[in-house]
């Protein structure tokens, strides 16, 4: 029993501390967001809105947000579309290549970013694209692909394979059945991996540094002004993003779980 | 008899170098209710795949009321099939379910509706209409895919072992669900299992496969009686098959010497044997008499008995003749008490002659 209680509270105080690793940072720059001082330090100062009023009336961080969501919004599309292809081929066909098929479809994730995004510089260059707010689109759908491709791939596998067989046995044509079947049923992996892939154009910087040129995105915005020197605007700005980025990750949670559990129950 | 609504002409069915479906020749009429029975990897599930058009012959041709269907694709054909999984659409209620197929066809809302409405009820699911596929029990899901499958009032239903994954007393009442239906509506039912008591309960004609080939079509009854080969003797079970050579020729019998003893069996009228050709004949097991004393009937072997079967008011005694053939007595259980079973003691199996039956080669051995 002792024992029992002993583990018990190790675990606890093991997922506390580990709450306060990962969100220690993320608290204190939400708190100097709301402080008055010039320079973070205890004790605070004042409450105060002002380095949101001076975020939200700056044109170029608006700018930059603007180019954020559209980047955001039009890459996670992408990504979604075609890991849906990927991951459907996948379920429906076998050929032959099909293992490096996939290793490819997956392979993105595991190149270091850094590299990613001077290959990417390179070759956007190459065709003329590089610094157009289209080049950060491209490489973050190619960023964002293989995670798309997990998620759904991971609600066919729970499909029954005799699924889509009924529907053209009921009169539905290959693409009735896709319309009617495939897609209903992983519309939830759909959803979330709408998200997530949001969340994560949303948040990259390396390859968004490398090929936005004049169009930036809100993290490349955000190296700029740390580097001129410290700005309690950065804790705004941060603040402002990490919401937005939590919110799309909770949504994909909260639909995605909710999808395993039917996965189960059909 | 009247045109065949389908026709299997030396369909051949090949996965790679594995032959599936080898050579069928098969015809199955309107309103009748047949049963596809055999071992897994028969190619029964195969047969009624091609009939739904999800597998395409290799060879030969498969007509669906006179029309070749051989390139036909599955949407385009009416042959819904009862899955043996239900594949029910989880993320659509039972109406919706059964909806489906209508609307594929471009029927109205309210048509839909009220079609799927209406075999629900008949189907004693009226109260469930509303209910998610996930929230009803095995036997009520079973009643919305075959309400799905017959909603489009086609000619032919296809069932692919569609009670294997129901408790036993479900079957019973889904097989009188399923026969009283297939008499009301007056359609062709094929019916693919591997269940011998779902086959001989249901259908009007069974067809046994075995190794790709159908190794005999007929009534229940003519398939326990009189199996045509060793191969249905032993999938029908309970038969016992003996083989020797053909001794002696007359008109009305033949005798066969087999290691176990001389037996007379009935002379077959479609073939004619010479002494000393190789012959196999059952017998079925309810048809033999267990004694103490040697009986003085046409048949009789010395046997020891191994074990015994009880399930009910019916026992199987599993014996074996001095030879180590292994025989097989069907008795009732208020008669085992005059013969009081005791192992390692010999017993006295006879038979009249005409319970014996000749069998063919199996196919394959041709």
């Amino acid at each position: 029993m002792i024992k029992d209680a002993a583990i018990s509270f190790t675990l606890k105080a093991y997922l506390v501390a580990l709450f306060i690793f990962v969100f220690a940072p993320i608290v204190t720059s939400v708190v100097f967001s709301f402080n008055s001082d010039r320079f973070p330090s205890i004790p605070l100062g004042d409450f105060t809105f002002h380095w949101y009023e001076l975020v939200l009336n700056d044109p170029d961080m608006l700018t930059a947000a603007l180019n954020s969501l559209f980047v955001a919004v039009v890459s996670a599309v992408i990504a979604t579309a075609i890991g849906f292809c990927t991951a459907y081929s996948d379920y429906r066909y076998n050929f032959r290549f099909k293992g490096p098929y996939l290793a490819l479809a997956l392979l993105p994730p595991t190149i270091p970013l850094i590299i990613m995004a001077l290959a990417m510089l390179a070759w956007l260059s190459k065709i003329g694209l590089s610094g157009s707010v289209l080049s950060i689109i491209i490489a973050h759908s190619v960023l964002c692909m293989p995670f798309a491709m997990a998620i759904i791939r991971l609600r066919l596998s729970q499909m029954d394979s005799s699924l889509e067989a009924a529907a053209w046995n009921l009169g539905a044509s290959e693409w009735g059945a896709m319309r009617e079947v495939v897609i209903p049923f992983t519309r939830p992996a759909i959803i979330s991996s709408l998200c997530l892939t949001a969340a994560v154009s949303f948040d990259e910087f390396a390859v968004a540094w490398f090929v936005s040129g004049l169009n930036k995105t809100v993290p490349v915005v955000i190296l700029e002004i740390v580097q001129g020197n410290i700005d309690p605007r950065v804790n705004a700005i941060g603040t402002f993003v990490f919401l937005t980025s939590i919110t799309l990750v909770v949504i994909a949670q909260i639909i995605f779980m909710k999808n395993q559990k039917n996965g189960k129950a059909s | 008899m009247t045109e065949p609504l389908v026709k299997f002409r030396d369909v051949v069915k090949r996965f790679g170098n594995f032959i599936a479906v080898k050579r069928m020749d098969l015809d199955i009429y309107e309103g009748e209710f047949v049963a596809f029975m055999g071992p897994s990897g028969c190619g029964k599930t195969t047969t009624l795949r091609l009939l739904a058009g999800l597998e395409t012959p290799s060879e030969g041709e498969i007509r669906l009321d006179g029309e070749l269907m051989n390139e036909v694709k599955p949407h385009e054909r009416e042959t819904p099939l009862v899955w043996q999984s239900l594949a029910l659409f989880p993320f659509l209620n039972a109406r919706e379910n059964v909806e489906f197929g209508l609307k594929m066809r471009g029927f109205d809302a309210d048509v839909r509706r009220e079609k799927a409405t209406k075999w629900l009820e008949r189907l004693g699911m009226g109260e469930f209409i509303e209910r998610d596929v996930s929230q009803l029990s095995g036997g009520q899901r079973q009643r919305v895919a075959l309400a799905r499958a017959l909603v489009t009032e086609p000619k032919i239903l296809l069932l692919d072992e569609p009670l294997s994954a129901l408790d036993a007393h479900l079957v019973i009442r889904m097989q009188g669900v399923l026969t009283k239906l297939q008499r009301e509506l007056g359609i062709t039912f094929v019916y693919v299992t591997h269940s011998q008591s779902e086959a001989f309960a249901m259908a009007d004609r069974v067809v046994i496969m075995g190794e790709g080939n159908i190794q005999q079509v007929g009534s229940p009854r003519e398939i326990y009686r009189t199996p045509k080969n060793r191969f249905v003797a032993e999938f029908v079970g309970r038969n016992n098959i003996l083989s020797g050579t053909v001794q002696n020729v007359q008109t009305d019998t033949l005798v066969v010497k087999t290691p176990s003893g001389d037996f007379s069996v009935p002379n077959p009228e479609d073939r004619t044997f010479q002494v000393s050709d190789p012959i196999s004949f059952s017998v079925s097991a309810d048809l033999v008499t267990i004694s103490v004393e040697r009986s003085d009937a046409d048949n009789c072997v010395e046997c020891n008995l191994i074990s015994e079967e009880f399930i009910g008011s019916v026992v199987t005694l599993f014996l074996e003749a001095n030879d180590g053939t292994e025989l097989k007595a069907q008795v009732q259980e208020k008669e085992l008490e005059k013969i009081d079973p005791k192992l390692q003691i010999s017993y006295y199996m006879s038979w009249p002659t005409r319970s014996a039956h000749v069998l063919e080669n199996n196919p394959s051995e041709e």
